[in-house]
């Protein structure tokens, strides 16, 4: 199995430790992955501000970079989704298919492909746990609380398999924290709002760390925990599966 | 202005914000619960939409049909091509009348016509008879919500409306008593009431009949006190049969407020003897969208409002922040194909989540739409010009590793060395002005990743994939 892992722009530069947690926690479930350096972006960013055309020649630099491999795993399903679903537009040869068949979410990949559920180890710690919508309701990997009452996920599955960690029962389980890529300048003052909305709701029901596994979203939320200083630790689910304390 | 900012007034006020979110998301788990409690619900959903997707591809047919099965009944049909012709034939009818007082129960069709204003110019009297209608009414502004016109008012605010035109107390805001007194002001009103204007939530094809749903009853009461009945619908409204309804109005209430089926679901087949009914069929940019592959969908929504109850955005910035006649998620999709210059920020007034297509009961791909329009607004140059440099500015430097690498290199310095009050400031960088940027690290990951002692396993040999 080759297996490529792809680091966001984002996560290389400002969460490099995200990038060595997911590396080594792969390595530890027995799947070396390579980084190929030439890597940059997904394109997302242009395209949801609705300048799809210029993402093109990032799209295709993409599908060149990570053609020749048979996953492509990222600590970050918002990416995976943009691949998986938007790089229709681009002609659909056999690598761009192959591509867009080949990305992984992190934790989808560890829940799907390598099919495991529970994993060794402890964190004794009350966890929020962040559904971020691109992984949740575009890769389905968690249940929605628009069809079913059922608080399900391949995340919380696997968290929930560490000794002594114990998940915080939030009042609105998935509703979205007001990232959305471009959305969290142009639309600044709602962006703002929803993060510390629900920012709330895990710290009226006892969070001491937030995770996920869409580092945009935390990235999103850890501003504003900062900002109010808050005594809560945001960390990536890679780190707190790798076996991370906080 | 854009939407965001009329949601920057919005948000001016916290606490409103929080009551108006809260008030939403009540309702929003209301549905929740209501739809929970139906396990073929999700069936009903898939067959809700395929009977509109039927509906839409055959939509000419269907017309025809349901003009011909209505005039057989009695009723007289009228067609508009836009909003001008809607109001011009409606006020002929009510000049034929001899009419000048009219009750009217909700229509979202009559809103994005503005009926009201143009009939008040023409010296007819219009009387929104939905309480909710009313209230906003005497406000003199335009719904914030298409099935909860007045949410964005408080029952102080009605007080203090109704102690303005009806006369109660200064300061009552008990709900009883202020839904008395609409109802005793409202009374006279249905009782003078010569022409009964009402919408149309479904017309059945193959009978003819117009469905009406309300909780209130008052369309029934309208339109039984007066003399003629106006129905007004867009084209989308049709159903092929009457045994498709039960689908819809399954789907409807639970959407909408989670009941499980509106308080009265009325239909209206054919005029009392001595009476006259009006079926006013208006296209208004629908055949328009029609023709958008990519939107067409956007013409199954059937008005249940539950895109705008789930949507982070709208719950926190308040229907009139899209100025537009539908607002929320599914406004956002219907009002560039009307205007696309005005309504240019409305697409982006969405994280994308996808909770607005997740809960529509016609499965309408609503933030998938979204995403579209935002593709439309920027080839067609409707993006603000910063944002399409920047972006174009972003496609070079991302398109190279190398560039890529040493930009992030001199960001992640520029962010450490610079003071906090500099990389901070909102006058420039709209992400501070509630948040704290990252704490910039010393190297990137690539940077780490070239450091580390062999062996990291090896790139594998090109090959062409199977």
């Amino acid at each position: 199995m080759k297996v490529a892992l792809f680091v966001p722009c984002y996560i290389d530069q400002f969460y490099p430790q995200v990038g060595v947690a997911t590396l080594q926690l792969l390595e530890k479930l027995g799947v070396p992955a390579y980084f190929p350096a030439q890597q940059t972006c997904c394109g997302q960013p242009l395209a949801n501000s609705g300048c799809e055309r210029d993402a093109l020649p990032i799209y295709k630099h993409f599908v060149r970079t990570f053609q020749d491999y048979d996953y492509v795993v990222a600590p970050s399903g918002s990416c995976v989704y943009h691949v998986r679903k938007h790089f229709d537009k681009l002609e659909q040869t056999a690598e761009v298919q192959h591509v867009r068949g080949a990305a992984y979410d992190l934790i989808d990949f560890i829940s799907t492909v390598l099919q495991v559920e529970t994993l060794p180890g402890a964190f004794p710690h009350k966890v929020g746990l962040h559904l971020s919508c691109h992984g949740q309701r575009g890769l389905h990997q968690a249940n929605e609380s628009e069809l079913t009452p059922v608080r399900d996920g391949q995340l919380r599955r696997l968290l929930a398999s560490l000794d002594g960690i114990e998940l915080t029962h939030l009042n609105r389980n998935d509703e979205c924290c007001g990232f959305g890529g471009t959305f969290c300048v142009s639309e600044a003052g709602i962006s703002a709002r929803m993060g510390q909305d629900r920012v709330a709701d895990h710290v009226r029901n006892g969070t001491q760390v937030l995770t996920g596994s869409d580092m945009s979203c935390l990235m999103h939320l850890e501003g504003i925990v900062r900002r109010a200083q808050l005594p809560m630790r945001v960390m990536h689910a890679a780190e707190i599966l790798n076996g991370l304390t906080p | 202005m854009s939407h965001a900012l009329r949601a920057d007034q919005f948000l001016l006020d916290a606490d409103r914000t929080t009551w108006h979110d809260e008030t939403l998301w009540f309702v929003r788990e209301k549905r929740d619960r209501a739809v929970y409690a139906v396990p073929e619900f999700q069936a009903l959903r898939e067959l809700a939409s395929q009977i509109k997707d039927h509906t839409l591809s055959r939509l000419d047919r269907y017309l025809q049909e349901f003009e011909a099965a209505a005039q057989a009944n009695g009723v007289h049909v009228h067609w508009a091509a836009d909003a001008a012709e809607h109001n011009a034939i409606i006020l002929a009818i009510i000049r034929q009348q001899g009419a000048t007082r009219i009750v009217k129960s909700k229509s979202m069709l009559t809103e994005e016509c503005h009926l009201n204003p143009y009939l008040l110019q023409h010296g007819i009297e219009v009387v929104d008879t939905d309480l909710g209608e009313r209230i906003i009414q005497f406000r003199e502004e335009a719904p914030s919500h298409i099935v909860l016109p007045a949410i964005h008012l408080k029952k102080e605010d009605v007080g203090d409306t109704f102690h303005l035109h009806l006369g109660t107390e200064k300061g009552e805001s008990d709900p009883q008593r202020l839904t008395e007194a609409a109802r005793q002001h409202l009374r006279a009103k249905f009782l003078a009431g010569q022409v009964a204007i009402s919408g149309v939530n479904f017309a059945v094809a193959e009978t003819g009949g117009v469905v009406v749903c309300t909780n209130e009853g008052n369309a029934d009461l309208g339109v039984n006190l007066a003399q003629v009945h106006i129905a007004c619908m867009g084209i989308e409204k049709l159903i092929p049969r009457l045994t498709d309804l039960g689908v819809f109005t399954r789907l409807l209430a639970r959407s909408a407020t989670g009941q499980p089926v509106t308080t009265y679901t009325s239909h209206f087949t054919q005029p009392v003897a001595g009476k006259e009914m009006h079926v006013v069929i208006v296209d208004n940019g629908r055949t328009q969208q029609l023709g958008r592959p990519d939107f067409r969908a956007s013409l199954k929504c059937i008005r249940c409002g539950a895109c705008m109850n789930t949507c982070p955005v709208y719950r926190r910035s308040g229907g009139h922040s899209y100025d537009f006649t539908v607002p929320g998620p599914i406004g956002a999709i219907l009002s560039p194909n009307i205007d696309m210059k005005k309504h240019a920020s409305l697409p982006f007034a969405s994280t994308l989540c996808g909770s607005c297509t997740d809960v529509c009961p016609v499965k309408i791909d609503i933030h998938t739409q979204l995403y579209k329009w935002r593709q439309v607004l920027g080839e067609a140059n409707e993006i603000p010009a910063s944002k399409k440099w920047s972006m174009k500015f972003m496609g070079r430097l991302l398109a190279s590793a190398r560039v890529y690498g040493l930009s992030g290199q001199f960001a992640r310095k520029a962010l450490r060395f610079l003071p906090h009050g500099l990389t901070h400031a909102a006058s420039f960088n709209a992400w501070a002005v509630a948040r704290e940027l990252p704490e910039p690290p010393q190297q990137s990951f690539r940077e780490w990743y070239q450091q580390q002692p062999k062996p990291v396993p090896q790139p594998p040999q090109p090959q062409v994939p199977a």
